[in-house]
Formats: structure tokens, C-alpha cells, sequence
């Protein structure tokens, strides 16, 4: 609960910039509303934190998460912006970062800036590869400096393009940490060389993440964007909210063994998260009027059909081993395989589950929520991302892919693994394009890795320069606030090689 | 004898990022028929040891098919892999005529060290072959390997001429084979052979190697860029 000491220390934190009190206070005014009505249980089990709303706030006035139609606004003009369609690249550039100024998101700030090679690919017929050069890069400095949050994110296409090239070749250059990037990649449109550069790239800057375009084009449709950290929805949609339910908590709960959880714990935790989701989505379109008032929805760019909410999880590796060890087998996640096939019970359960749990205004999916392994927030102490393995505890590459693998296709809006790597990668770079492309012919539908040396750290999904730690505690990235807790609270810059980890919000820096 | 369909096998690896382009399951064959100072992995000279484990052509296409589908192919090392070339052959005719193994590129990491009737039965199924050349003087090259260079330099040749030499690989010793004259003239002759030879120079390292060459230095960055410099 918002205090008036909150506030005040809100109003005089010499280590947030202007904007980002204002930011602060937003969300202490909202704070001081009651949250959307729920059920006794469903407080408890939020209050213990078994289930967590992600501290989106007490009254959800925009979505977590929206995915504008920046093709369809580029095309037509916008009435709201008063601006005609863009006839040029310096038009195009102008309105996209106009829109993004008048785009709200849970961050303030856009998670989706578009698929900006797609996007921008029209206008540069006739154009230099000088001025390319010169345009793109003022622009590329400008989303940096303008929407200074690691969760803006765009995508690129699978096919290799001049623009796509350019913006690595920036970001090779540039090394900033926005915008983070996905790479759609396709078993064919997208050549090794494509995917050469994106990895050379992750050698300077930790982005590229890679996506498995067709296991997420079966999923999501041919209109879909990775945005903010793995989450992955539909264009011209987005998910009302994000509530996860904390595994390793729930098997806490749970003294009867395997059985037992699976008949009453997880279901009845299953049900809170549910019940939870709902109250919020309820506020959202029923209440707070976006849907009905916001420019994006009136001109077409957002529709609520696209819309489905985030059913997130996380802590599989600890619920795993706890429940292994209430059956007395010492075998833990990512070691054993009695253990991986019950972490493989268990998110097929929850999958069946949500996918049978109606849910209000998610056409996006056909009125049911999209399972989403959730890669964590800074105050994740002693539980592990999504389904990962424990950091420190992977096993070599090839198990430690096999293990994760097997998940993927359970999580329709994004699941991560973040691979760390160490400098062989360097002087092999196709040794990684093999690695890649292999995972994802086995079903991996998320791939990130980092490499150890560079400057970049990927917290849970989000990127944070080490130097910008070091120099805390002032930055002009919101999100290396979250990464500082992340750092000291969890190692995760200390993650056996081959390895990292997400957050968007925490107690700490947004209630 | 030894059987072709059982070799003898040091160890092997699911991905190795260093033996060859990409990722690459290895297979690392016991026995060599040098005895280099410099061997970064003595324990596997000898052909028989306990150490070694016996796999057959079956056994190893099992543990490919465990690294699959993320590796670009498969490098048979050793110990020196030509020293059990037909089970290098049986494996790599498994491996080209099977559909399940399609794309898979083979390749040889060797010390050169077998005669051309052998290269012949291996080319048409290895698509590359990673040769090391220790010394160009034979002198020299007798005193690091206990054996004379005369076999290497014809493979060498033998192997460019039918387009299946990868590249070769200098490991070079301060002091011992990394003269700028020594140098020069390793580069004029490879280059003399092919003026786009792969040329990969390998700085010599103490770790793992015996007594003898522990004293010598370890090559030094700076020492690195001097070969590169006169090599390249």
C-alpha cells in the first residue's frame, strides 16, 4: 500500500531521472485504489506470492502488453496524429517515432517499436547506402534515447534485406541496449549468412534472440511479434495482463507427493492465477474505458479480437525437485530423467489445463489464455526462470538443450533459454548457426545465448550493460535498476558458461 | 590386426566448436604412429591401452545420431586417425550412404603421416582433411616427431591436388620451429602448392604435454602475431 512516505521519498530520489518519478508516482497514485475484486484465497495465495500479478497495478488502465499494426498506420495516416501516410523514408522514420511517443504499454514506454526491416523495407528504393546509413543510425541513437527501456523490442523478417543488414551492422557500431531484437528464423527463407551476421552481432551486443518463425506462424498466425522479453502475441493485439504462478511455492504447499499435486495443489493454485487474470481483464475492458477511448483501437490499429492474456509460470526446476524429494528420489531437474519427465508432466498438465479454462474478451485465442514460461523479476530469489535449469547447475549443451526442448512447443507467447557461451564461439561462428538451427528443428521455439565476454548482460530476457552497473546508482535505462537487483541477488552473472535470465516491474523500483 | 569393424577409440565428444567448421561430433581414434615432444595429449600414442575402449562402426553412428541435429558433421582425430583408416572408412561409407546422416560433412584431423594408397580409398567419402605439418626441415621435423616429414609433404601435395586438403596447421614452439626463417620458408612452399592454402597456426601450449616440452616457453601473444605476420 502507497504511504505518503512513499511518496515523498518518490518525489525527492535524486537516483531517478524526472520522467522516471513521474513514472513512480503513476503507479503509487494507482496503488492507492483497491485492486480489482477477488476471492479470500486468491489474496492469500497473492499475498504469499504463490500467485503474483507482476505488479502491474492496482487498476489496469492500458494493456500489459500491445502490439500496434505500425504497416497498416504507415499506409493510411492517422487521424489522431494527423499525419498523412509516410511517402519516403524520412517520413516513415518521423512517424514511427511519433507513434511510439503516443503508444502506452505496462513499461510507459512501447514494448513493440514493429518489424522494422519489413516495415522500412518499401521506402528505401533510390536511397544510398551512405544515406541508409546516415537516416537509419539517427533514428536507431533516437529510439534509444527517447524510449530508454530494454523491453522496446523489434523483430526482423527471415529473409536477409538491406535494411535488416544495416541495422546489425548499427548495432555492431552503436552498442546500445535499445532496441532488443528478435530474428524470425526460418529453416529455409533465412540463409546461414543471415544468421552469420546476427551472430557476430550477439558477439558485440547480446542481440539478436532468435525465433522459430514456423513454430510460432502455427501458432500465433503469420502477424505475430516477439516484444518486451520473449513474450510472443499477435500483431495488432497484445495480452491484457501477465499473472504466473510460482511452481516451487506451490509444491511448497503440497505435503502428499506427486499424486497429491496433481489432484488438488496445482489445480486449486491453477484456479487463483485463473481467477486472478479475469478480475484484471474485467477492469481493463469493462472499467477503465481503453478499449473504448484509446486513438490505437479507434483507428483500427488495436483490435480486443487479437487480445489474450498471459497465463505465465515459473520455478519448474524447484517444484521438480521438491516434489522428487517428497517421493524420496534424489534425482533433480536437468539431471535425471525421472525428474525431466515429471517437469514434462507438469507443464503438459498446466497446458491442458489453461487451454480448458475460458477466460473473458481473449479472442486472440480463441477465448482461452496463452501459456507463457515467465523469465523473472529481480525479487526471484532461490527460484529459477520459466523451465530453465538452475543457473550453475546446467549440464553440458546438448542435455541441457535436450531437457529445455521438450517444453517449448507448450508455450504459444514465449518461453527463454539463455545459453551462455564462451569465445570458441568467436572463431566458429557457424559452429553457433549449427547449434541454432538445430534447436530449433528440435523444437525449440525461443533461442538467446550470450557470450561471456562482452558488455552486455541479459538479466531474464532484457539487456543491461555492465559498465552502466558499475556506474549505478544513476542510469538513464529504467531497466538497469531491475538488472542491479538481478545481478546481486541472483548471480546471474556468474551462470555457468553457456547461460543467463526477465523482468518488468518489481516492488522495488514500481509500488 | 586390428579388425576394421572395432577401433579403438581414445574418447569422443557430442560438440566440439574447434575441430573444424561448425559443430562437429568428434571421434578421437587411440594410437599414433609419431611421437611428437609437443603432444598435447600423450596418453593417446600407445594403440593398445586399457584406457582406450573398443566401438564398432554401429556403435559410433549411434552416438552421431545423439548429436544430431546440431552439428554440421563429423571429424575423426586422434591419436592419428589414418593409423585405423579402414574403420575411418567403413564409418565414413556408413555415413555418406545412409539418408538419415544427409549434409553431414566428414572430415580427417591428421598428422599426415599415410601413404596415397590410403588418401585414395579415403577421398571419395571425406570432404576435408586437416593436416599438421611440424616442421618443413626434416632435420628438425625428425627431432619433434621422432619421424621424417617425407610422408606429410607428399600428402600434403596429394591432397590439394584432389581439392581435400582443409588447411593446414603449424604448431609452432618458441624456439624450436618458429625461426622467421623457418617461417618464410614453411609459407613459401604451402603457398608455393596452393596460394589460397588455409594456413592455421596453433601456439604452442604446455598443458597436457610431458616432461621434456613442459620447460619449454609457452608462445606468447606477441610471439602469435609475428607468425600470423609472416605467414599470412
Amino acid at each position: 500500500m502507497t504511504s505518503l512516505e512513499n511518496i515523498r521519498s518518490t518525489v525527492n530520489d535524486s537516483k531517478f531521472t524526472y520522467r522516471q518519478r513521474i513514472a513512480q508516482l503513476a503507479n503509487l497514485a494507482e496503488n492507492l485504489l483497491d485492486p480489482p475484486p477477488v476471492r479470500k484465497q486468491c489474496t492469500d495465495a497473492l499475498e504469499k506470492r504463490i500467485i503474483c500479478d507482476m505488479f502491474e497495478g492496482n487498476a489496469p488502465y492500458r494493456p500489459r502488453y500491445l502490439l500496434p499494426d505500425y504497416k497498416k498506420v504507415l499506409d493510411n495516416g492517422s487521424v489522431f496524429l494527423e499525419l498523412p501516410a509516410a511517402k519516403d523514408f524520412d517520413d516513415a522514420l518521423a512517424f514511427l517515432l511519433i507513434m511510439y511517443s503516443a503508444t502506452p504499454s505496462i513499461t510507459g514506454y512501447p514494448v513493440y517499436f514493429g518489424d522494422l526491416d519489413t516495415l522500412l523495407l518499401p521506402y528505401v528504393d533510390g536511397l544510398s547506402d551512405e544515406d541508409l546509413y546516415a537516416k537509419l543510425k539517427r533514428f536507431w541513437i533516437s529510439l534509444d534515447r527517447m524510449f530508454p527501456d530494454a523491453f522496446a523490442h523489434t523483430n526482423l523478417s527471415p529473409v536477409y534485406n538491406r535494411v535488416s543488414q544495416m541495422i546489425f551492422k548499427l548495432e555492431r557500431e552503436l552498442l546500445q541496449v535499445v532496441p532488443n531484437i528478435s530474428l524470425k528464423v526460418d529453416p529455409v527463407l533465412t540463409s546461414d549468412e543471415y544468421i552469420l551476421d546476427a551472430v557476430t552481432t550477439v558477439f558485440a551486443c547480446g542481440k539478436p534472440h532468435f525465433i522459430n518463425d514456423v513454430m510460432m506462424q502455427s501458432d500465433l498466425g503469420s502477424q505475430y511479434a516477439a516484444v518486451s522479453c520473449y513474450n510472443s502475441l499477435k500483431i495488432g493485439g497484445g495480452s491484457h495482463t501477465l499473472v504466473r504462478i510460482n511452481l516451487k511455492k506451490t509444491a511448497e504447499e503440497c505435503n502428499g507427493g506427486v499424486e497429491k499435486f496433481f489432484e488438488t495443489t496445482l489445480p486449486f493454485y491453477l484456479d487463483l492465477t485463473a481467477e486472478l487474470m479475469e478480475s484484471r481483464i474485467l477492469y481493463l475492458v469493462e472499467e477503465s474505458g481503453f478499449f473504448e477511448s484509446n486513438w490505437l483501437v479507434n483507428e483500427g490499429l488495436l483490435d480486443l479480437e487479437k487480445f489474450s492474456p498471459m497465463f505465465g509460470l515459473f520455478g519448474l526446476a524447484e517444484c521438480v525437485n521438491i516434489l522428487m524429494e517428497q517421493e524420496g528420489d534424489s534425482g533433480t531437474y536437468g539431471h535425471s530423467i525421472a525428474a525431466d519427465d515429471l517437469g514434462y508432466r507438469i507443464t503438459s498438465f498446466i497446458a491442458d489445463w489453461v487451454s480448458h479454462r475460458k477466460m473473458p474478451y481473449c479472442d486472440g485465442n480463441d477465448g482461452y489464455a496463452f501459456l507463457h514460461s515467465q523469465s523473472g523479476i529481480d525479487l526471484d530469489l532461490d527460484v529459477t526462470a520459466g523451465t530453465r535449469i538452475p543457473i550453475g547447475t546446467e549440464p553440458p549443451l546438448i542435455d541441457h538443450l535436450r531437457t529445455v526442448s521438450r517444453h517449448h512447443h507448450l508455450f504459444a507467447s514465449g518461453i527463454s533459454d539463455v545459453l551462455s557461451f564462451d569465445e570458441t564461439a568467436v572463431k566458429n561462428p557457424q559452429a553457433v548457426v549449427d547449434v541454432i538451427r538445430g534447436a530449433f528443428k528440435s523444437g525449440m521455439r525461443d533461442f538467446t545465448f550470450n557470450l561471456d565476454s562482452n558488455d552486455f548482460i541479459r538479466i531474464t530476457g532484457y539487456l543491461v550493460r555492465k559498465s552502466d552497473l558499475a556506474k549505478m546508482p544513476s542510469a538513464r535505462h529504467s531497466s538497469t535498476f531491475l538488472g542491479a537487483g538481478s545481478v546481486a541477488d541472483s548471480h546471474v552473472n556468474r551462470r555457468n558458461v553457456k547461460r543467463v535470465m526477465s523482468a518488468e516491474s518489481s516492488p522495488s523500483t514500481s509500488s | 590386426m586390428l579388425k576394421a569393424h572395432q577401433a579403438q577409440v581414445a574418447s569422443t565428444i557430442k560438440f566440439s566448436w574447434v575441430d573444424g567448421p561448425g559443430n562437429r561430433y568428434v571421434l578421437f581414434l587411440q594410437g599414433c604412429n609419431f611421437n611428437c615432444l609437443a603432444c598435447h595429449n600423450p596418453q593417446t600414442i600407445p594403440l593398445r591401452t586399457p584406457r582406450a575402449n573398443e566401438m564398432t562402426v554401429q556403435e559410433v553412428l549411434e552416438e552421431i545420431r545423439g548429436s544430431m541435429p546440431y552439428i554440421s558433421g563429423v571429424t575423426v582425430s586422434g591419436g592419428e586417425a589414418t593409423v585405423q583408416h579402414e574403420f575411418v572408412l567403413d564409418l565414413f561409407k556408413e555415413i555418406k550412404s545412409r539418408k538419415e546422416f544427409k549434409g553431414l560433412t566428414t572430415f580427417i584431423d591428421s598428422n599426415g603421416n599415410a601413404p596415397q594408397e590410403v588418401w585414395i580409398q579415403l577421398a571419395p567419402f571425406t570432404d576435408g582433411v586437416m593436416l599438421d605439418l611440424k616442421a618443413l626441415d626434416d632435420a628438425k621435423h625428425i627431432e619433434l616427431t621422432g619421424n621424417s616429414n617425407v610422408v606429410v609433404l607428399d600428402s600434403i601435395r596429394y591432397l590439394d591436388s584432389i581439392a581435400k586438403l582443409y588447411e593446414v596447421r603449424l604448431l609452432l614452439v618458441p624456439g624450436q620451429n618458429d625461426s622467421d626463417r623457418e617461417l618464410i620458408d614453411t609459407a613459401v612452399w604451402l603457398r608455393g602448392i596452393n596460394p589460397e592454402m588455409r594456413i592455421k597456426i596453433n601456439a604452442f601450449k604446455t598443458h597436457g604435454v610431458r616432461a621434456l616440452a613442459r620447460q619449454w616457453p609457452e608462445a606468447s601473444d606477441a610471439d602469435l602475431a609475428r607468425y600470423k605476420d609472416i605467414v599470412n
